[in-house]
């Protein structure tokens, strides 16, 4: 009979750090499975060899680090990190972009801070914006939509993951973002610019993109199911979203010709993955619900302004990690109302 | 501001397995074969402990003044049983420690006679300062679980003025379903017990808040209570710890108790639902509080169910008498599992504070390993008083006590929610308890501390207050030989 001084409570409830971990990835896969569906074998080339760098990044870190490897390598938060890593790769970039993404976000994004809860980015965001500064070529060579296989076959798809072959002008081109960022430098106006555009197909993710970027449906999808399941709250990907819709819809009615509408921001680039499962990230994003809405309209006020200011087509990576940044100063400040206390923590009046 | 924010009803709480089937059908049992040897401590309530006024080999009758209550918090103990009194002596407490403390032992001898006490005729006309004095004189005390002394509390409401009686029957502690065989069988007498409490404060009315998963005991509290208008029956939803009384008492009226204050201090006096039913005995038939109603459950009782048990009867004997399979014990609780305390062994008295005594098995109290914080905040969203677990938890792992008690360490109320939902199964109710526990070490040391500086100066004062004392005295004996001489050599002078 164990007689050590144990405190209550004496039960707990059955959901761990792991049944957490894989039911984001449950929610990451179809988009994922749509991205490799869309784009072809280098899409799953690239996805694997993501996600089992991270795998390998995290257990020399455990291992460097002492103590139980095997249990902290089964929690799947490696896993969600290479997942998440790999999705917001271009679908035909080489192996080593994989690699590279893995141990920044690994290594630089995660173990140097401590390790699983301690990092103040969060990992994948962080790769992602590292690789983009230091590859821009390689992170943005767009391919084509070639679906359910009919692009490359297994082998060429092989050589473009693993040999460094030339991927071939004619199957690349522009995602919408970045196509209406030249355009507009090019003084080229609104509607004209979107004449191709097709809001329902982007919305369904039949587009160019980031790998498992492309479908909104698939992860508004996944993010509801999400939040169904208790493991994200609404905060967050409500405050960054409407903050984007509001924004954009704002300068759309302003000047059409050279501000997106909302349905072009919400269906383009990482901005629905960023919302549901990167911003939402636990380490990084605040702990109380006005915290979080805080956070996320933070995020979406960056984004809009990044892409329609900045220099890039694309923001939500730099804005998350300029809100991450932020999270501890929320945090220390936004504090939820104690139970017979006002806002500010002095005892309410009887009576 | 932000209050949309927070749901103004009811804030955090979890929902816990509940394990109230294996105990909610069945009746009380009231056959507990009487125990050879009772051991009544003398002090089962919140205040200064009992102080006996029988001595060894005495027999006394059931119902019988044991200890009397020492100062207006406290509260007196009375015999279960009639007997002989065996021995006043340190018996282990039903605690973690299970130090012992003073504790009257009886040897029953069978007869069950009660020391008569004469019964009022109409109990519900006496005055109410008379009730509150049969209530204080019948040693009841809050039956919930914090054990504090009944009578203090009526007289309370009575000079505040209260306008509502708040009757908690949550009972959202899991296993637990004493309060819930007693709104099922002993309904009348809890709002007989209720009527009195409100004539004892001089109360308007009385709310009686019944969780929702308890359908029984809300008919039969509705049926005994139909015919009194001021006594209203309503049930709140299932969700730990909506027991907690200033929970309950947010759900059912809107406000909240001043962090700094009492319920009196909205108007408002809290009892539990079993201690309605004490107040009733102890007025009505002039019976002490000399047994209650006491859940034994858990994975390792092989006949769980709620006994009524004698004060003093060792939870050995009542586990026995539920076929306890002490191969599968894995944890002895008394209390529930979210706030119950860990017993060391079973040979430790039932006392007025036992609401339930768990054997739970290794099923029940599966324990993985402890992972790090992933921040999700879990424990953030189910804090019903609306703290920071996790952010305390990290200062105090720093051994930054000022920085947790800024956080709110000490509106902390230790429900286990939190413990209870982190995925990371950190045990941050542990963290709180051992930083209270710390804070008060140190207050005691700065007391001590400060005890200490202000002897020693007070010693220096008086030493030097002696010392000029001495030099005075020196000063005028000096003064006294030196005149005394001088007389001397003046008189010689004159006589040669």
């Amino acid at each position: 009979m164990n007689i050590k001084p144990i405190s209550s409570p004496h039960v707990s409830s059955s959901r761990r750090v792991n049944d957490i971990m894989y039911k984001v990835i449950l929610a990451l896969l179809p988009a994922v499975g749509f991205g490799i569906i869309l784009f072809g074998w280098s899409a799953f080339f690239l996805t694997f060899v993501t996600v089992l760098s991270a795998l390998f990044f995290e257990a020399v870190c455990l291992k460097l680090k002492g103590g139980a490897v095997e249990s902290y390598l089964r929690d799947g938060s490696a896993i969600v990190t290479g997942l998440l890593v790999a999705m917001t790769l271009p679908p035909y970039a080489p192996w080593w972009i994989g690699v590279v993404g893995s141990g920044l976000a690994i290594i630089l994004g995660k173990h140097v801070y401590g390790g699983l809860g301690q990092n103040l980015f969060n990992p994948a965001m962080l790769a992602r914006v590292a690789l983009l500064i230091s590859f821009p070529i390689e992170m943005t060579t767009w391919v084509n939509v070639s679906p359910f296989f009919t692009g490359l076959d297994i082998l060429e798809s092989f050589k473009i993951t693993f040999s460094g072959v030339e991927i071939s002008d004619a199957i690349t081109g522009a995602t919408t973002l970045g196509f209406v960022k030249t355009g507009f430098s090019q003084a080229q106006l609104l509607p004209d610019l979107l004449s191709d555009y097709s809001g329902f197909l982007a919305f369904i993710g039949w587009e160019r993109g980031s790998l498992g970027e492309t479908s909104t449906l698939l992860i508004l999808l996944g993010g509801i199911w999400l939040i169904r399941q208790g493991i994200i709250q609404w905060f967050i990907p409500v405050s960054l979203l409407a903050t984007v819709t509001v924004l954009s819809t704002l300068f759309n009615l302003i000047d059409s010709t050279n501000y997106l509408s909302a349905w072009v921001h919400l269906n383009s680039g990482a901005l629905m993955l960023v919302a549901f499962f990167i911003a939402t990230d636990y380490v990084t994003s605040p702990n109380t619900p006005l915290g979080q809405l805080i956070f996320g309209t933070g995020c979406g006020v960056l984004i809009f302004v990044i892409r329609s200011w900045g220099g890039y087509p694309e923001g939500t990576g730099f804005a998350v990690l300029l809100m991450n940044s932020v999270t501890p100063l929320i945090d220390h400040y936004i504090r939820p109302r104690i139970y017979g206390r006002t806002g500010d923590g002095k005892p309410i009046e009887g009576g | 501001m932000f209050e949309f924010l927070e749901n103004p009803k009811f804030r955090g709480g979890i929902h816990a397995e509940e394990h109230k089937a294996e105990t909610c059908d069945k009746p009380i049992a009231t056959n507990l074969p009487l125990p050879r040897k009772l051991y009544i401590p003398v002090q089962q309530h919140v205040g200064k402990p009992a102080e006996p006024i029988v001595k060894v080999g005495e027999h006394v009758l059931k119902g019988q003044l044991l200890a009397y209550s020492q100062g207006t918090i406290s509260a007196p103990v009375h015999a279960p049983s009639s007997g002989v009194i065996l021995d006043v002596q340190d018996f282990p407490a039903p605690h973690p420690s299970a130090l012992p403390i003073r504790t009257i032992v009886i040897e029953t001898d069978g007869h069950e006679k009660w020391f008569k006490y004469a019964i009022p005729e109409k109990p519900f006309e006496l005055e109410p300062e008379e009730i509150c004095l049969r209530v204080g004189g019948a040693g009841v005390v809050g039956l919930g679980g914090a054990v504090f002394p009944s009578a203090v509390k009526l007289n309370l409401g009575r000079k505040n003025q209260i306008h509502t009686l708040l009757i908690n029957a949550g009972e959202c502690e899991p296993y637990l379903t004493c309060d819930d065989l007693l709104m099922q069988e002993r309904a009348v007498e809890i709002v007989g017990g209720i009527r009195l409490m409100l004539r004892g404060m001089n109360a308007p009315k009385a709310i009686v808040g019944i969780e929702d998963n308890k359908p029984n005991a809300f008919k039969a509290m509705q049926a005994a209570s139909a015919e009194f208008e001021q006594i209203s029956v309503v049930q709140v939803p299932t969700r730990y710890p909506m027991g907690w009384d200033r929970q309950m008492l947010r759900y059912l009226t809107g406000n909240e108790i001043p962090a700094d204050g009492r319920a009196t201090d909205i108007g408002v006096v809290i009892h539990n639902v079993a201690t309605a039913y004490a107040v009733y005995q102890a007025v009505c038939l002039s019976k002490p509080l000399i047994s209650r109603v006491v859940t034994v459950s858990g994975g390792a009782v092989a006949k769980p169910q709620n006994v009524e048990v004698p004060i003093g009867t060792l939870m050995s004997e009542v586990l026995a008498f539920c076929g306890v399979e002490n191969e599968k014990l894995a944890r002895l609780i008394m209390g529930g599992p979210m706030m119950g305390e860990v017993l060391p062994h079973a040979d430790v008295p039932v006392v007025k504070a036992s609401s339930g005594i768990l054997a739970l098995s290794h099923e029940d109290i599966f324990e993985p390993e402890v992972k790090p914080c992933i921040r999700c905040s879990s424990c953030v969203t189910a804090c019903p008083v609306g703290l920071l677990p996790l952010e305390m938890a990290s200062r105090i792992k720093a051994n930054k006590l000022d920085a947790a008690v800024d956080l709110g360490l000490k509106d902390c109320i230790s429900c286990g929610s939190c413990s209870y939902v982190c995925p990371s199964n950190i045990p941050l109710v542990h963290y709180f308890k051992f930083a209270s526990g710390e804070l008060f070490s140190r207050q005691q040391r700065e007391h001590k501390g400060e005890q200490t500086k202000r002897l020693a100066e007070e010693r220096t004062k008086r030493m030097e207050r002696i010392k000029a004392e001495a030099e005075e005295d020196a000063r005028r004996v000096m003064e006294a030989r030196a005149a005394r001489q001088a007389a001397e050599a003046k008189a010689q002078e004159e006589n040669a």
